[in-house]
């Protein structure tokens, strides 16, 4: 399982945490598309803790978060 | 000719009660812009750097920029530059509402104090009409009460500043709050005010503009450009208004950089309980916004029934995880205690976080605790031990108020202590993120991520995406932004402005309102020039180069859980790097350095 972690706005209309099959997705970019996310509105995006972009592969275990863009201090 | 200084300091003495008027130094304004730049170097040219900060011979500059009052975005900020009694270094604190266009609107570029009032004083500022009033019956009185109070006297037009029970009892992390719940919160400004006995200053002013704009037209032009690209970019149009700082919770957790139980661990499994998105759900009541701030980041909150300002960032952690606290509504009740009593809402947490490490270790016992333990995640100690500080009593309440390192080296376990210069190091761990742990140790006033906020780049990808685990090139990139945020903080702009707008944006508003005609790469070198009449204060006041450090926990003890783990700060190999960029030696600036920037005054001292 994949378990993507969805903040802020993303929330709207979305659950927290969704549990994806490993199986049915092999990029961080399907990961949005099967969510329906478009990729403008995510800023910061997350593999297991580390910056990576919409062609990063993930596999089994991976936690995806996403962010829309956000400031703060 | 205009040129948005009204050109007048008002001197104002405690001791003797003598008001004198100045004119301001209007060459020195054009090398240090104003506000924390030109701030500095006058209490420098004061001398003050060897006194005793809460000695009366320590002054206080309230000053603001050029832009403070403009009309041009988030310029509602004013400094308190001061000699911190926490750090023994300069502090040059900064804070929004509308008090310091105010100020600034009545005429006054700043205002120095000096001396100590024989009994406790406010000062009433009304246009030109500057008095000295008797404020005995105020003493004690929390900040909002003080500001209601002052208002219903003074009028509803008034704008108050003041200080709490914390600023009263010269509590080293006294902050000065305006404006209900806005602060210059850190490096203890708030102690020093109250040293001399100042409990409040109200200003009222008859202008609702600032009229002494040098170009009219090319200021509305660099403005309406401004308001664009903050409008354009959505951290400054959306992202703060409906988040605020709160958003950062989940961010720094899921980047395992969340300094948690004292920076124990850097993974906090409840942050959810305390983030941005659940205090909207629970307890936002609506966004707030400074003087003339298209951003409005701040939160109006509902706790437990009463309106009010609601917690940055910085003391949701604080509170939060670095207590290994996950009650909200508790982080919601302190934070309006620590405006309350007026204290630094970063440092009395995590001095709170200390001692309940010193508590786990032992060196703290049960009965030293007066029926309150310091135990992780305790409710009832966050809120009482909270309350001690603002108003200390026993023999732990004092050592408590006077911050972190004081506390730990007491016990004798400095290294519990995490601070940088004994000011608290605030919510990013510079292990998971290396280029913050320069701007920490090299911030000339201590502990502090809003010195070179290099968590833009390293974390929210602004403007470009850094690689937050790796030195490579971050010393370049901190020295950038610390000399822009010079730049920032001392036009009176908010710094939150620079998520979207660039050195160039500045440097037109700049331009337009002073009638300078700066480039951007000159008005960095201003920033530079002002990084180093801050250090050279620094170094009058007798820092060394080992001050220039990250606790040993960041450089020795490596992350133990979540995503960073492993990681520890790189900081040995950045420094020299970044000295090289400043053209520092051992910590400071050479004198070849000193001439280039036209700091000849400093050569050799």
């Amino acid at each position: 399982m994949i378990e993507v972690r969805l903040f802020a706005t993303l929330r709207q209309g979305r659950e927290k945490i969704i549990m994806l099959e490993s199986e049915t997705v092999s990029t961080v970019g399907d990961i949005l598309r099967k969510l329906d996310i478009p990729t403008e509105e995510v800023s910061i995006l997350l593999v297991n803790g580390f910056h990576k972009k919409t062609e990063t592969p993930v596999q089994d275990g991976d936690i995806v978060a996403l962010f829309p863009p956000v400031g703060g201090g | 000719m205009a040129n948005a200084y009204y050109e007048k300091i008002a001197r104002i003495n405690l001791t003797t009660g003598e008001i004198k008027v100045e004119k301001l130094d209007l060459d020195l304004a054009r090398k240090f812009i104003g506000g924390r730049g030109l701030g500095t170097k006058m209490l420098y040219d004061e001398g003050v750097a060897t006194v005793d900060p809460l000695s009366p011979e320590n002054k206080l500059i309230y000053i603001t920029g050029p832009m403070t009052g403009a009309a041009a975005p988030s310029t509602g900020r004013y400094m308190v530059v001061t000699k911190s009694p926490l750090t023994g270094m300069i502090a040059c604190s900064n804070s929004g509402g509308i008090w310091g266009a105010k100020l600034k609107y009545a005429g006054w570029d700043a205002i120095i104090v000096e001396g100590q009032a024989p009994e406790w004083t406010y000062i009433s500022i009304d246009d030109d009409k500057i008095e000295l009033l008797d404020a005995r019956e105020y003493l004690g009185m929390l900040s909002e009460a003080t500001d209601v109070t002052l208002k219903e006297k003074h009028g509803s037009d008034a704008s108050v500043l003041n200080i709490g029970p914390a600023g009263e009892k010269q509590v080293l992390m006294a902050a000065i709050m305006n404006d209900k719940d806005r602060a210059a919160g850190r490096s203890g400004v708030g102690a020093v005010m109250g040293s001399k006995k100042l409990k409040a200053i109200v200003v009222k002013c008859s202008r609702k503009t600032l009229d002494v704009i040098a170009d009219e037209e090319a200021l509305k032009e660099a403005t309406k450009k401004a308001l664009t690209v903050l409008r354009e970019n959505p951290v400054t149009s959306s992202g703060l208004r409906q988040l605020g700082t709160a958003i950062l919770v989940n961010i720094v957790n899921n980047v395992g950089s969340l300094p948690t139980k004292n920076w124990q661990e850097s993974y906090y499994e409840q942050a959810e309980d305390i983030s941005g998105e659940t205090l909207a759900e629970k307890y936002l009541v609506k966004a707030g916004a400074c003087h003339r701030c298209p951003i409005a980041c701040a939160r109006v909150i509902d706790v437990n029934g009463r309106v009010t300002g609601g917690p940055e960032y910085e003391p949701l952690w604080a509170y939060g995880a670095n207590c290994g606290n996950n009650d909200l509504n508790i982080i919601d009740e302190c934070n309006m205690l620590c405006n309350e009593y007026g204290l630094d809402a970063i440092s009395v947490p995590c001095t709170i976080a200390a001692a309940m490490e010193l508590y786990q270790r032992g060196a703290i016992k049960e009965e030293d605790c007066a029926g309150v333990p310091l135990e992780w995640g305790s409710t009832k100690a966050l809120v009482e031990w909270t309350k001690r500080i603002g108003n200390p009593e026993t023999e732990l309440d004092w050592l408590m108020s006077s911050g972190s390192a004081r506390l730990c080296e007491h016990y004798g376990m400095p290294e519990v202590s995490m601070s940088v210069k004994k000011q608290e190091m605030p919510a990013y761990d510079a292990r998971g993120i290396q280029g913050i742990g320069i701007t920490y140790a090299t911030s000339n006033r201590g502990g502090c991520h809003v010195r070179g906020y290099m968590i833009s780049p390293e974390v929210l990808g602004l403007p470009q995406q850094l690689d937050r685990t790796v030195p490579d090139d971050k010393a370049a990139w901190a020295k950038t932004f610390q000399d822009l945020t010079a730049v920032i903080d001392s036009m009176g702009h908010c710094l939150f402005t620079s998520f979207a707008m660039g050195a160039q944006e500045y440097t037109d508003l700049l331009n337009a309102a002073t009638g300078t005609h700066y480039t951007a790469e000159e008005v960095l070198e201003i920033g530079d020039r002002i990084y180093n009449i801050e250090r050279m204060f620094n170094k009058a006041a007798g820092m060394k180069p080992e001050d220039d450090r990250l606790p040993k926990r960041l450089l020795q003890e490596p992350i133990v859980n979540g995503p960073s783990k492993g990681m520890v700060s790189q900081l040995p190999l950045t420094l020299p790097q970044y000295y090289e960029a400043r053209g520092w030696v051992d910590a400071f600036p050479t004198d070849e350095t000193l001439k280039k920037l036209g700091l000849d005054e400093c050569i050799g001292k």
